[in-house]
């Protein structure tokens, strides 16, 4: 006999989890069986194939790129939104003059839809009329294509990118400094300990648990948000900007190759999976928490 | 003479961190002679912005985001409440293994599936409508988890109290959990409504028409198609799309940034 309470609770669970199941559990089930089937192709069914389609993206250009693409992408605007964040973060902590109109001016773009966001920076990456070439030109400046030089391409997403998110960690980072006691400041203050001995001993220590989330934010961020290379190079030139996301969207919905576009989605399931097991089983191990 | 520097450096971050959405606003409002040219007097219009307003459905585009955002907002509250109560407050065998299924989702997130939710979409046949574009998002693993954490808070004598009332299981989390609940309430909805406000991808792909695009995708279509490169047109529809929640913001910037913050601390 199931107790009532058991009944009760499911009754309130179901709902949320049958949608739950049905567009997250389902769809990834579906997606690692599809990564080892052919893509159906008119009349004609999809036919197991084993591990073909990952054979077919070992052997893939285009896909190593990505993965390297998103790698550096990812290695970049981390490290760079989240110290940026930090010191964002530090700076609107303290006495500072017109302090709310810098905290504002840090937080806007977070606001902005990311599309919105490529559209302004496309305009300033054009070549001769964009603001970057306008500003260089007075400086004597030769013209850039910033978006359509291989070189240049990527590091203009991880701008836009860093552009975009350094704001949104910088909160995180207010709200714990903005937690922690006044008398360890005083404390130091007293022994005549530095500023940076303090910053470095104390509150760095301190942030470790915000820090820890604003990683795995930026992380899946980094692997997860693909509308700006959308908006502003659809990965080219010559696949310089192409990301993962970007590739599955390209794979799935420009090609039609859906079996493809499943592998590569099971590779990156994959990875985020590896990339949370390593911050939350080795790097979480190291967070102190209060 | 340290302090002061620090001063002139986070002065000069946030100058920099404006400049490129001052410059938009300066493109915007000017004709589009102007748009890489300074001059204290150029000309203010709001040309651009009509213009904009009649070159693509922009109407139906914010039509289409409104009833998007409300449904995944009401959804989402109708849904996980029931839920994050559940697994707060009853016991039930299976419940940690249950409560873990749900929240592999904010690892494996539905923004990542498109492939395999455009096929569940195209067999239920609702591909091209609005509430496909919805459907991944409305049993939140975010939404759950975060409303759970505030029941659990709930002292458990103001429960026990209105359970000696007769109160039903149902009408103790209507009336006691829900109401004491409300600022987290207002931290998710502002997070659920900009994150949906903005959200892109998976729209693009379930949608192929003026009827249920929403306003990020019909910004999209309209800057890279209809438009060629008049970049004052492009510059005030971004600004257009984006000012609901950009005017949202400044006003209410208090509880914007304070929302973020709870439903961030976990």
């Amino acid at each position: 006999m199931i107790r009532r309470e058991t009944l009760q609770a499911w009754a309130l669970i179901l709902p949320a989890l049958v949608l739950l199941v049905a567009f997250t559990h389902w769809p990834a089930v579906t997606t690692v069986v599809d990564s080892f089937y052919s893509t159906p192709k008119g009349s004609r069914p999809p036919r197991f194939v084993g591990v073909d389609n990952y054979a077919a993206l070992w052997d893939d250009v285009v896909f190593w790129k990505a993965f390297w693409n998103n790698l550096w992408y990812a290695l970049a605007t981390i490290p760079a939104s989240v110290i940026l964040a930090l010191a964002m973060a530090l700076a609107v902590n303290t006495a500072l003059p017109g302090r709310a109109l810098v905290r504002m001016a840090y937080f806007t773009p977070t606001m902005l839809p990311m599309i919105a966001v490529a559209n302004i920076w496309l305009f300033f990456f054009t070549p001769d009329y964009g603001l970057f070439d306008h500003v260089l030109s007075l400086f004597g400046g030769a013209r850039h294509n910033w978006l359509g030089e291989p070189a240049t391409a990527l590091p203009a997403m991880m701008v836009v990118a860093v552009w975009k998110e350094a704001g949104f960690f910088m909160i995180f980072y207010l709200a714990a400094l903005q937690a922690m006691p006044p008398d360890l400041q005083e404390a130091s203050n007293l022994e005549g300990g530095s500023r940076w001995y303090f910053f470095r001993r104390v509150t760095l220590p301190l942030l470790m648990p915000t820090t820890l989330f604003v990683l795995v934010n930026a992380v899946i961020n980094a692997f997860r948000v693909v509308d700006h290379v959308v908006v502003m190079t659809r990965g080219g030139p010559n696949n310089a900007t192409n990301l993962l996301l970007y590739y599955i969207y390209e794979m799935g919905f420009r090609f039609w190759d859906t079996a493809m576009a499943a592998t590569l989605t099971v590779v990156l399931l994959v990875m985020l999976g590896a990339l949370a097991w390593l911050q939350f089983g080795v790097f979480g191990k190291r967070v102190h928490y209060r | 003479m340290t302090r002061t520097l620090e001063i002139i450096g986070a002065w000069m971050l946030a100058i920099l961190w404006v400049l490129p959405l001052l410059y938009a606003v300066w493109t915007a409002f000017h004709p589009s002679e102007y748009a890489t040219n300074f001059s204290l007097f150029a000309p203010l219009t709001l040309q651009n912005f009509a213009n904009a307003w009649d070159a693509a459905p922009f109407a139906r585009y914010f039509l289409n985001t409104t009833m998007l955002v409300s449904l995944i907002l009401v959804a989402q509250f109708l849904l996980c409440t029931p839920a994050a109560f559940a697994f707060a407050r009853m016991n039930f065998p299976g419940r940690d293994i249950v409560f873990g299924i749900v929240l592999l989702q904010l690892m494996i997130m539905p923004d990542v599936l498109l492939v395999g939710n455009y096929r569940t979409m195209a067999r239920l046949g609702l591909v091209d409508s609005i509430l496909a574009i919805a459907l991944p998002y409305l049993g939140s693993a975010f939404g759950i988890f975060l409303l759970r954490q505030v029941f659990r808070s709930v002292p458990q004598e103001l429960d026990d109290a209105a359970r000696l009332e007769g109160s039903s299981l149902l009408g103790r989390m209507w009336r006691v959990y829900v109401p004491l609940a409300r600022p987290t309430y207002i931290a998710y909805g502002l997070v659920s409504v900009s994150y949906h406000w903005n959200n892109f991808l998976w729209p693009l792909v379930i949608t192929n028409s003026v009827s249920t695009r929403p306003l990020t995708v019909g910004l999209a279509v309209f800057a890279s198609t209809d438009q060629g490169i008049d970049w004052s047109i492009i510059t005030a529809s971004t600004l257009m799309t984006s000012a609901p929640l950009l005017v949202a913001f400044l006003l209410f910037q208090r509880q914007f940034v304070q929302s973020f913050m709870r439903a961030g601390i976990k």
